[in-house]
C-alpha cells in the first residue's frame, strides 16, 4: 500500500510541476502579485510529494519487499540495514529518484530562503526549476518506475552489486548529485534573468551562494567518490579518467569558472554576457553527465543502467533545456550592456584568464571523453582515449593555473600592478624554491615531483599572503593580527583557504612519485620492506559477513621493531551475484598510507598481494576538504546574510581597536 | 617547455595505476620490467570497461601481460611491441591515441579551444574599448581639421 501511495505522490509531483511551470510564468508577465505568489507553496508541496515517494521506495527497500521489481533486482534479505537504504540509490530509478528528491529540496529551499529577492525572480526561477523537475518526474514515470511490481515475486532478491556495497555509497552519491543539480538553480536563475531580461549585479548577488553550495557538494562528492574508488578498486589509483568521472569533473570545471566570474560581475558589473553563458554550460554539464552515466552510451565501471529508450528520453531533455536555453540567450545577450571597464593586469583580467584556461581544460575533458564515441559513430573506427592523452593535455593546462592563482589574488580591481604582487609574493616563491631545492637534496627522485611541490608550496603560502598583509600591516602585533583576522571578510579568508586547499592536493599529487610498490607472493612468515617500514605478514584465514565469504590477510606494520599499525586486507566473495571484490588494508600512519591489496589465496597456502607506500597521499583528499571548508567560509560571509547592517555594525566594533 | 612539463607528469602519474600484474609474470631483469610495466600502462585490456592491462584481472589482459614480456626479452623495442599490437588489434588497444588524420582534432583541441578563447577576449576588449573610447577621442576627419587649424606642428 505505502508503495503505491508512493508512486501516486509522484505522479502528483509531476501535475504540481507542470503548474509552477506556467503559473509564476504568467504571473511575471501580467505583473499578476497573486500568480506569482503561488510559485513557492507548489515548490514545497512538490517537495513534500517527492520526499513522500522517496521515503516509500526506502521502506520498501528496507522491509525486502521482493514483489517490487527494484528492490528483488538490488536487494537481499541478508544485505546488511545501512546496504538497504543506501542500495535504495545504486541503481538506475533509485538514483533517478534521489536525482529529482535533490532537485525539489533545491526548489524549496529557494522558496523559503529568498524572500528579499525581487518577487517576479523568484517567481521565474521556481518556474523555470519546475520545468527541470517535469522533465524529469516524466522521464521517471515513463521509463523507470522504481514502484513496478511483479506478477509473482521471487522469495529472495539478486543482492546490490558487491562494489557499491560500501559506506561510500551513502555518501559519495548525494554529495555528488547535490553538486550536480544543484546547479540546476544556477541555470534557472540565468533563464529566469534572460526571460524577464534584468541582468544585473543583483543577479550575480542572489546566484552566487548557491552556486557556491552545488560547487562545495560537488568538491567533496568528487574527493569522495575518488578515495572510495581508491580503496575498493584494489589498484592503489584515485583518478582513472573514466567517463564517469570526466562526466562530474566538468560541471566541476565550469562551476568554478562561474564562481570566479560571478566575483566580477558581483562586484563590477562586468562581465554579463559570459557569467550568464557560465551558468547555462555548467548545468548542461551537468545534464550530460547525467545522459552519459544514465544512458549506458559509454559502459564503463560505473555505469549499472543501460537501456536505449532511456537514453533517447535524456537526450530529448538534454537537447530541449541546452537549445531553448542557448536560444533565449542568442535573443537576450545582444541587447546586454557591458558594464565596469578594466585594465588586462588587473583582477578582473586574471579571472577572464582563470575562465579561459578553466573553460579549456573542461572542453579538453568534454573532447577526451566524447571523440571516441564520435568517431566511432561517424567512421566506425575504434579508438581509445585513455589516462595518457589527459595526463598530457590536461597538465599543461592546470600547471599555468596554479603559478597564477596567487598572483591574481594580489591584483587589485580594475588596475593591478604585476611588479608589486610578485614583491608581496616574494616570501612564496622563496618558501617554493627552498622546498623544491630542500627536496632534490633530501629525496632526489622525479624531477617533475619536486617541480610540483615546490609549486604547491608556492600556491598554499601565496593563498594567504594577501591576507596576511593585510592582517600585519604597519608591523601590527599577533595578538592585533588576529583580532583583525576576525574583521576580515570571510569571502576573501574562504578564497584563500580554496586556493590552498588546491595547493595542499597538488602536494599530494607530486609526492606520489616518491611512493613504493611491491607485487609479490606472500606466506604466512614473511616480513616485506616498504619504504619506511617493515609488514609482517601474519596469518591467512577465511571469516564468513553476512552477505560475502572473505579472505583475510593479517598484517603487522612495525617501524624500527616498534608495531604502529594492524590490517586486515582482504579479499570478498559475495555468493548471490558470484562475484568478488578487494577489500583494501590501509594504515594511516602520519599523512602516508601503507596499502595491501591480496587476490585468493593459492593452493600452497600463498596470496598474491600488491604493497604501496603512499607518502603524502592523505593530502589529495585532505587538499578537498580544505577547499569545502573555504567554500563553507566564503558562504558564510555576512553579504550574503539577511540583517546585513546590524553584524557589519558589530564587526566594526570588533575591528576598530585593532585600528 | 609545457611539452616537457606534460611528459614529466605523464611519467609522474604513471605508478599511479597501480598493478594487476602477479608476482609470477614479473621478470628479473629490473630495467625490463620497469619497461614492461610503463608499456602495459597504456595498453587497453580489450574486454574491460577503461582498464589497462596493468590494471586489469582479466585472462586477456594475463596473456597481453605476458606477450609484452616476452617481446621485450625477444629485444624487440617498445615502438616495435606497439606497432605489433596495433597491427593485430587495431589502434584501439593504445590508451594513448597515435596522431593521425582521425586524431589530429582531438590532439588539437585544447590548442584550438585556448586560441580560439584567447582570440575572442582579444576581440571582445578591443570592440569594448572601442565603443568607450570613440566618443571622447577625436575621429580621423576632426584630427585632420584640427591639424590643419593649429598648423603641422600643433603650435606654431
Amino acid at each position: 500500500m505505502i508503495v503505491e501511495t508512493g508512486h501516486y505522490a509522484l505522479v502528483l509531483a509531476l501535475a504540481l510541476a507542470l503548474v509552477n511551470s506556467v503559473v509564476p510564468i504568467w504571473g511575471g508577465a501580467t505583473q499578476d502579485r497573486r500568480l506569482m505568489a503561488v510559485a513557492p507553496s507548489v515548490a514545497l508541496a512538490g517537495f513534500g510529494l517527492v520526499a513522500y515517494a522517496f521515503f516509500a521506495l526506502t521502506y520498501a527497500h528496507v522491509v525486502s519487499d521482493f514483489s517490487l521489481a527494484n528492490v528483488v533486482e538490488n536487494s537481499h534479505s541478508a544485505k546488511p540495514l545501512i546496504y538497504k537504504i543506501t542500495g535504495v540509490w545504486g541503481n538506475h530509478e533509485g538514483s533517478m529518484l534521489l536525482w529529482v528528491l535533490v532537485l525539489s529540496v533545491f526548489a524549496a529551499a529557494v522558496a523559503l530562503f529568498s524572500g528579499s529577492m525581487p518577487e517576479d525572480l523568484r517567481a521565474n526561477v521556481l518556474a523555470v526549476q519546475s520545468w527541470i523537475a517535469a522533465a524529469f518526474l516524466l522521464f521517471i514515470l515513463l521509463t523507470s518506475n522504481p514502484f513496478a511490481r511483479l506478477a509473482e515475486p521471487p522469495p529472495e532478491g539478486n543482492d546490490l552489486n558487491p562494489l557499491l556495497q560500501d559506506p561510500g555509497l551513502a555518501i559519495h552519491p548525494p554529495l555528488l548529485y547535490l553538486g550536480y543539480v544543484g546547479l540546476s538553480i544556477t541555470y534557472s536563475f540565468a533563464a529566469a534573468a534572460l526571460i524577464s531580461g534584468r541582468i544585473d549585479a543583483v543577479f550575480a548577488r542572489f546566484v552566487r551562494p548557491w552556486t557556491l553550495i552545488a560547487w562545495i557538494c560537488l568538491t567533496l562528492g568528487i574527493a569522495m567518490g575518488s578515495y572510495w574508488a581508491y580503496y575498493t578498486l584494489g589498484w592503489g589509483g584515485f583518478w582513472f579518467w573514466d567517463p564517469v568521472e570526466n562526466a562530474s569533473l566538468m560541471p566541476w570545471l565550469a562551476a568554478t569558472a562561474l564562481l570566479h566570474c560571478t566575483a566580477v560581475m558581483e562586484k563590477r558589473d562586468a562581465l554579463k554576457i559570459w557569467t550568464i553563458f557560465s551558468a547555462i554550460l555548467a548545468f548542461s554539464l551537468s545534464l550530460l553527465g547525467t545522459f552519459l552515466v544514465r544512458s549506458g552510451v559509454l559502459t564503463s565501471v560505473h555505469a549499472f543502467a543501460s537501456d536505449p529508450t532511456r537514453g533517447i528520453f535524456i537526450l530529448a531533455i538534454l537537447v530541449i533545456f541546452i537549445g531553448g536555453s542557448l536560444a533565449l540567450f542568442a535573443v537576450r545577450a545582444g541587447g546586454l550592456k557591458q558594464g565596469g571597464l578594466f585594465a588586462p593586469v588587473s583582477r578582473e583580467g586574471a579571472l577572464v584568464l582563470n575562465n579561459l584556461l578553466l573553460t579549456t581544460c573542461c572542453a579538453t575533458v568534454f573532447i577526451g571523453t566524447l571523440y571516441p564515441l564520435a568517431l566511432e559513430a561517424l567512421t566506425g573506427e575504434k579508438i581509445s582515449v585513455g589516462p595518457p592523452f589527459f595526463n598530457l593535455t590536461f597538465a599543461p593546462l592546470f600547471v599555468p593555473l596554479f603559478v597564477l592563482m596567487p598572483i591574481g589574488q594580489n591584483l587589485a580591481w580594475k588596475r593591478g600592478d604585476l611588479f608589486g604582487a610578485a614583491q608581496r609574493l616574494a616570501a612564496a616563491i622563496g618558501a617554493g624554491v627552498i622546498a623544491m631545492l630542500a627536496l632534490a637534496a633530501w629525496r632526489g627522485g622525479p624531477v617533475v615531483s619536486v617541480i610540483l611541490s615546490g609549486l604547491a608550496v608556492y600556491v598554499i603560502i601565496g593563498s594567504f599572503a594577501d591576507l596576511g598583509r593585510r592582517l600585519f600591516a604597519g608591523g601590527a602585533s599577533v595578538a592585533a593580527a588576529a583580532q583583525r583576522a576576525l574583521g576580515l571578510p570571510r569571502q576573501a579568508l574562504g578564497a584563500a583557504f580554496a586556493h590552498a586547499g588546491l595547493g595542499v592536493t597538488l602536494l599530494g599529487l607530486a609526492a606520489t612519485g616518491w611512493g613504493a610498490e611491491k607485487v609479490i607472493a606472500l606466506k604466512p612468515g614473511d616480513v616485506v620492506e616498504i619504504g619506511p617500514y617493515q609488514l609482517a605478514f601474519e596469518s591467512v584465514f577465511s571469516r564468513n559477513g553476512p552477505n560475502y565469504s572473505e579472505i583475510v590477510g593479517r598484517t603487522i606494520i612495525r617501524s624500527n621493531g616498534v608495531v604502529k599499525a594492524s590490517i586486515e586486507p582482504a579479499t570478498r566473495f559475495y555468493p548471490t551475484r558470484r562475484m568478488s571484490r578487494a577489500e583494501a588494508g590501509i594504515a594511516t600512519l602520519g599523512l602516508g598510507q601503507v596499502y595491501v591489496s591480496i587476490a585468493d589465496a593459492a593452493a600452497n597456502g600463498s596470496v598474491n598481494a600488491r604493497i604501496f607506500w603512499k607518502p603524502l597521499v592523505a593530502l589529495i583528499w585532505i587538499g578537498a576538504l580544505i577547499m569545502a571548508f573555504g567554500g563553507g567560509l566564503s558562504l558564510s560571509d555576512r553579504s550574503f546574510r539577511i540583517g546585513v547592517a546590524r553584524r557589519a555594525h558589530k564587526a566594526a566594533a570588533i575591528a576598530q581597536p585593532a585600528e | 617547455m609545457l611539452r616537457r612539463v606534460a611528459l614529466l607528469l605523464a611519467l609522474l602519474l604513471a605508478p599511479l595505476a597501480a598493478m594487476a600484474v602477479e608476482p609470477d609474470e614479473i621478470l628479473n631483469d629490473a630495467k625490463l620490467e620497469a619497461r614492461a610495466r610503463t608499456l602495459s600502462a597504456e595498453l587497453r585490456c580489450m574486454v574491460c570497461q577503461n582498464e589497462s592491462i596493468d590494471e586489469s584481472h582479466a585472462d586477456l589482459a594475463r596473456d597481453l601481460r605476458l606477450l609484452v614480456r616476452e617481446r621485450l626479452q625477444a629485444g624487440d623495442s617498445d615502438e616495435q611491441i606497439r606497432a605489433f599490437l596495433v597491427q593485430r588489434y587495431g589502434d584501439f588497444i593504445l590508451l594513448k591515441p597515435p596522431f593521425k588524420l582521425a586524431t589530429w582534432l582531438l590532439w588539437g583541441a585544447p590548442f584550438l579551444v585556448l586560441v580560439a578563447g584567447a582570440s575572442a577576449i582579444i576581440f571582445a576588449v578591443r570592440r569594448h574599448r572601442g565603443s568607450i573610447a570613440s566618443p571622447d577621442g577625436l575621429s580621423e576627419s576632426e584630427r585632420a581639421k584640427l591639424e590643419s587649424l593649429l598648423g603641422k606642428d600643433g603650435f606654431s
